[in-house]
């Protein structure tokens, strides 16, 4: 690969981050009224109001704000939470844990449910399997997370008693809150490991490699998937922003202490300095997973460079 | 036969939202001998923790969900289609710019962002259109780009230009027609987008307040008797499954049948 795409590519994200982090910042101006008042309610004394307001900053130029927010950033400083006085940057490193076991196991859950499900929809084109399969695709991105994690407490926790209710205890612990993640994604590789698949088995290649008398099993995997695995990969890096959106969802219904469940309770204790960390997180995270995804998709494919592929 | 299925849940959605609020509804009806009562004759769906009809409550929810759906792809497919579709004709620093904003919206997921400004903002539907509208308008400015940088230099657009029109009539009579087609199923699909999200903002409360219903806070607020009352969580959330089912059959069907690849 060569260092002008990777330095491009890299720059370009940096740009991405100085946005991402201007709009967090920006997040607790769109309070309405006076953030302030918001937060500590409107019987505060106004000594209290105006200490909040020089310990947010909130009484500098916006500008200044700003500088001094990236400035914050750049020492891991994202300030104090209103709620609890702890570092944010505590707060969600205790939290950060919980949410990254929850996207592996989600993710996990997909790749193995969507992978074998794309390949024998693909191999067995049109039969009774593949329309399974497709319908079982329609149904993951159909159901929201929120039904489906209540359903499957009923099902599996209240009514079989086989997996805890909530909370974060165990490996059992984290099976219904994977699945009820994982399962849109799953519904979404599937499709693609499909449709890419598919592409794939009319090539010329692949013809050749049955008529040396291969084995199917290993046409499908020595020749088609190795072709096919490239849509895969970067579907699975830009669904993973997808996956920590719905952690918030899924969190909450699970109580899993991580990030998202964070967001919402900061969200109702009106603790805005955190909301604005759980976001900034997530989204570089998110960030960080989408270039390294264009970094291994340029790796693995010489053809994807920038100036290449126009 | 399964697409007759479909389209008459559309359908029935659609028409329980325009004409609900003329039905004789009771859904902030406390009636308390009936709390948490299951299905029966008087109450099809039965009733739920304060005794209020179910069913009555499930079509105030979709009167939200469709309300809230509508509006947010109106807002978000005109003003991301306008942006995007002026950006790339102009081309030049608008834009390099507007491609800048879009990879910074795209670096958040989507209904993250949409929570935590609906969060920021307060509950109320108002706020939660706007959110959601914030969030959204980008893929469509990200498509309606794509598709004028492919179009802008045919000869038909040459000829307007050489005939003097100007930068709006252009892209206004001869671009927009030529990309409805991927925008339309862009939006049919945003819309079964946005009522999974409104129904998942009012799961976490940042959506419609009490007594206003929604099948997102429904289920939330079901979630509490589901061993006693199943049913509470079972309905609504029935209800948004078919409704984004179907949504994204229809999709299907109509990209196939307008022969477009989005993506």
């Amino acid at each position: 690969m060569n260092t002008g795409y990777i330095i491009s590519r890299l720059s370009s994200a940096l740009l991405v981050v100085v946005g991402v982090v201007s709009i967090v910042f920006l997040l607790i101006h769109l309070v309405p009224g006076d953030p302030v008042e918001v937060m500590l309610g409107e019987s505060a004394h106004a000594a209290d109001r105006e200490a909040l307001r020089a310990a947010l900053g909130l009484d500098l130029p916006l500008l200044q704000q700003l500088f001094n927010y990236f400035h914050g950033l750049a020492s891991l400083d994202l300030g104090q939470s209103l709620h609890s006085q702890r570092p944010i940057s505590n707060i969600l490193a205790d939290r950060l844990p919980a949410t990254l076991e929850l996207a592996v196991y989600a993710l996990l859950f997909a790749v193995v449910i969507a992978i074998p499900l794309g390949i024998i929809a693909a191999v067995r084109k049109g039969s009774m399997a593949d329309v399974g399969a497709m319908g079982f695709s329609m149904l993951g991105v159909s159901i929201p997370n929120f039904w489906m994690g209540p359903i499957l407490i009923l099902i599996f926790s209240l009514w079989l008693g086989v997996t805890p209710v909530s909370g974060r205890s165990g490996v059992e612990s984290v099976i219904l809150p994977a699945i009820t993640l994982g399962t849109a994604l799953a519904a979404i590789l599937a499709r693609m490991v499909r449709s890419s698949l598919l592409e794939v088995l009319n090539e010329d290649f692949v013809r050749t490699a049955r008529a040396k008398g291969l084995p199917e099993s290993k046409v499908i995997w020595r020749h088609a998937m190795r072709n096919a695995w490239l849509p895969v990969i970067t579907l699975m890096g830009l669904q993973l922003g997808t996956l920590l959106g719905g952690a918030v969802i899924t969190e909450t219904v699970f109580s899993w202490p991580g990030l998202g469940s964070l967001l919402v309770e900061s969200i109702q204790k009106r603790d805005y300095p955190v909301v604005q960390g759980c976001v900034l997180v997530i989204s570089l995270a998110y960030v960080v997973v989408n270039t390294l995804t264009d970094l291994v998709y340029a790796a693995i494919d010489p053809r994807i460079r920038l100036g290449e592929d126009g | 036969m399964r697409h007759k299925l479909f389209a008459s849940i559309l359908l029935l959605w659609l028409l329980v939202s325009v004409f609900g609020p003329l039905l004789p509804l009771t859904p902030d009806q406390i009636d308390l001998p009936n709390i948490l009562a299951g299905p029966g004759i008087e109450h099809l769906l039965g009733n739920d923790e304060l005794g209020r009809p179910v069913l009555d409550r499930l079509i105030m929810g979709a009167q939200t969900s469709f309300l809230v759906a509508i509006w947010v792809v109106a807002i978000s497919a005109v003003c991301g289609t306008m942006l995007g579709a002026f950006a790339a004709y102009s081309g030049g620093i608008m834009d390099l710019l507007l491609v800048r904003i879009i990879d910074v919206f795209l670096a958040f997921p989507g209904i993250l962002l949409a929570i935590a400004l609906a969060g920021v903002m307060g509950p109320g539907i108002d706020n939660v259109i706007i959110a959601l509208s914030i969030v959204g308008w980008v893929g469509y400015a990200r498509l309606a780009r794509a598709q004028v940088l492919s179009l802008k230099h045919r000869d038909h657009i040459s000829a307007a230009i050489a005939l003097g029109q100007g930068r709006i009539p252009i892209v206004r009579k001869h671009l927009l027609p030529l990309i409805a087609a991927p925008l339309i199923i862009e939006a049919t699909f945003g819309v079964a987008g946005i009522v999974i999200a409104e129904a998942g903002l009012s799961f976490l409360g940042l959506g419609v307040q009490p007594p206003a219903a929604s099948w997102g806070s429904m289920i939330r607020d079901g979630a509490r008797y589901m061993l006693v009352a199943p049913h509470l969580v079972l309905a609504p959330g029935a209800c948004i499954m078919l409704v984004v089912l179907s949504i994204n059959l229809l999709g299907d069907n109509l990209r196939d049948r307008l022969d477009v690849r989005i993506g």
